[in-house]
């Protein structure tokens, strides 16, 4: 394929391609709609691009397959939605104990429960706050484009690389099953072939150096403590670097408009249709949902006098905490939200801006 | 003086802590000696489980991954499908493999891995507080059956290695028993077999290893041990069984 040629894909598959050509060499994986063309598509390239693929008894066996993946040395993934990322949710924490790089993608559906198949937003807590046991995070990144979604898998191979640590694509149903052409320049991509260094620390047979052991199981009263203080400098130095967010018309606004993922696609129409209005809104659409973007928010909290924040999220007010932490407070944040398959409309958003400027 | 007898290669120079007459430190020196007999310790990759036997990387000398609970045949599946030069085997207790990770157990059996498994079966969970096992015996008192097992309510021990050598992907199943000097030897050889297996590419090798807890049997190590030849073996009767 020619360099910067577009190719047709949807969201799911342009994740699976991303991986591929990240150097993922291992996924396992259980069917589960809307994420079933990722699965479908590792199914068919995996093993012609010399990794393997399985398909697992379930998604505990999915993750746990991943987790011996990584103790290996080699890149690997594996992807649900919803329900089947709960399932998941003790492997990551263990995954994160043994300081193991994974990528995990969670094409969300909404929920509770068996819920629909409908896109939402509704595991961003699980996402974001730990989901399993232990103090603990995983990278999150969020993309609003098919392209987005082949781009931010690589950086999230590059991330967990670097810092040893789960990261999580949190797509949603609209992001997965969506066709959009994109430039899958993969194989270009730099970082990649620096954080791909062999990894001294994985389980590869002892030959010509001391036993490795791969484990996050600590006894003895204090060893534990110490290895958390470790976890908790590197989420400190994460949270530093790694906060990554869009900015559009931020600087003269009055109200701006905070969404994620497919989401934010709606709430930058919104916001285009407020500026043709004269009405001076803008967009933040967070990029790393951890670590958050706080910074802009923090900076914007103290500078910008007169500003209202309006979060929208197909969920009934996740992220909304954490940008109310970022805000302290300072200005006022308000929300809109629907869940269950619900999505908030270009039209809902504009009014609720404009019913807010009013008030 | 002539030294007839040391600690072999693959097990560090430390003392474990397995309770008096408990079969862990005899099968972990089993597994060494197989491993340092055949040659194997720098290629070898061990998968310990949750349970009594989590921490054995503190006592093995090689390659070590920690899996969680009942996961350990996933786990294995993945490092040796990466790896396939390498050994890989895996070591777990009762509830281990037969309960919380029969899923896993059954699908990798299924799917005929090249892999060794060592199945502790004690019929009790020592690492908790000895608790009701899928293999704890009829009437056996354990801290969850206060009254004895009893099948209509909780079913009949999981003869587990039975039912895997029924998978067509199953290459070979054997159970033994550590009850007896004779029974510790058959055990190694049975052990030694399964790695062998793999190192010729056979597929899935269990072995079923009978093992004593006398701190949850409540009795004494060496009561355990008859306990083992004249009740457990008559419900989980040694002998190669595919």
């Amino acid at each position: 394929m020619k360099r910067n040629q577009k190719i047709l894909l949807s969201g799911n598959e342009a994740v699976a391609k991303s991986a591929i050509d990240a150097g993922c060499r291992f996924y396992a994986g259980y069917p589960i709609t809307p994420q079933n063309e990722l699965i479908g598509y590792m199914a068919k390239n995996m093993a012609s691009s010399g990794g393997i693929f399985i398909q697992s008894e379930s998604e505990l066996s999915a993750i746990s397959m991943v987790f011996g993946a990584s103790a290996s040395g080699v890149r690997a993934m594996t992807s649900s939605s919803s329900p089947g990322i709960s399932l998941m949710q003790e492997e990551i924490s263990y995954i994160a104990g043994a300081e193991l790089p994974a990528v995990i993608v969670n094409i969300m559906r909404a929920g509770p429960g068996l819920g629909n198949i409908w896109p939402a937003q509704s595991d961003y807590f699980q996402a974001v706050k730990g989901g399993g046991q232990g103090d603990y995070h995983c990278i999150a990144l969020a993309p609003s484009s098919v392209q987005e979604a082949y781009d931010l898998t690589l950086e999230a191979f590059v991330l967990a690389d670097k810092y040893r640590i789960p990261a999580i694509i949190l797509g949603d149903a609209m992001l997965g099953q969506m066709m959009e052409p994109l430039v899958a320049n993969g194989k270009n991509y730099k970082p990649l072939a620096i954080s791909h260094k062999p990894k001294e620390w994985a389980a590869t047979g002892c030959f010509g150096r001391k036993p490795n052991v791969v484990k996050s199981f600590y006894l003895n009263l204090g060893d534990l403590e110490k290895f958390n203080l470790k976890l908790q400098k590197k989420y400190k130095n994460i949270k530093q670097k790694e906060q990554r967010c869009e900015a559009l018309n931020i600087n003269d606004a009055r109200i701006i408009l905070v969404a994620y993922g497919t989401m934010a696609r709606l709430a930058k129409e919104a916001m285009l249709s407020l500026r043709e209005k004269g009405i001076k809104a803008g967009l933040i659409r967070p990029i790393s949902l951890w670590p958050f973007p706080q910074k802009i928010f923090q900076r914007l909290a103290i500078s910008a006098k007169r500003l209202v924040f309006l979060v929208i999220e197909m969920s009934y007010g996740q992220m909304l905490e954490d940008v109310k932490l970022a805000v302290n407070g300072r200005r006022r944040v308000e929300f809109l939200g629907r869940s269950g398959g619900g999505i908030p409309t270009e039209e809902e958003i504009i009014k609720s801006s404009l019913s807010l400027l009013s008030s | 003086m002539k030294k007839i007898f040391g600690r072999t290669r693959s097990l560090r120079g430390v003392d474990t802590h397995y309770c008096q007459g408990c079969g862990h430190g005899v099968v972990h020196r089993l597994i060494a000696e197989v491993i340092d007999e055949l040659n194997i310790r720098e290629i070898t990759i061990g998968v310990t489980p949750v349970g009594c036997a989590v921490v054995a990387y503190d006592y093995w000398d090689f390659d070590c991954v920690e899996s969680a609970h009942g996961r350990g045949l996933a786990v294995a599946t993945a490092i040796k499908r990466l790896q396939p030069d390498k050994i890989v085997f895996t070591y777990q207790g009762d509830g281990d493999l037969a309960a919380i990770g029969t899923a896993e157990t059954i699908h990798a059996a299924n799917r005929g891995e090249n892999l060794t498994v060592v199945f502790i079966n004690n019929t009790v969970y020592g690492m908790t507080g000895g608790q009701m096992a899928p293999t704890t015996l009829i009437g056996q008192k354990t801290a969850t059956s206060p009254l004895g097992r009893n099948e209509k309510t909780e079913g009949y021990p999981l003869r587990i290695s039975e039912l895997l050598a029924q998978l067509q992907g199953v290459y070979s199943v054997e159970r033994s028993s550590t009850d007896s000097v004779q029974g510790i030897l058959k055990t190694k050889n049975a052990i030694k077999a399964a790695f062998k297996n793999q190192m010729e590419n056979k597929g899935f090798s269990l072995v079923e290893v009978l093992s004593a807890c006398p701190t949850y049997w409540v009795l004494s190590p060496v009561e355990s041990l008859d306990w083992i030849k004249n009740t457990m073996s008559k419900v989980f009767p040694p002998g190669r069984i595919k």
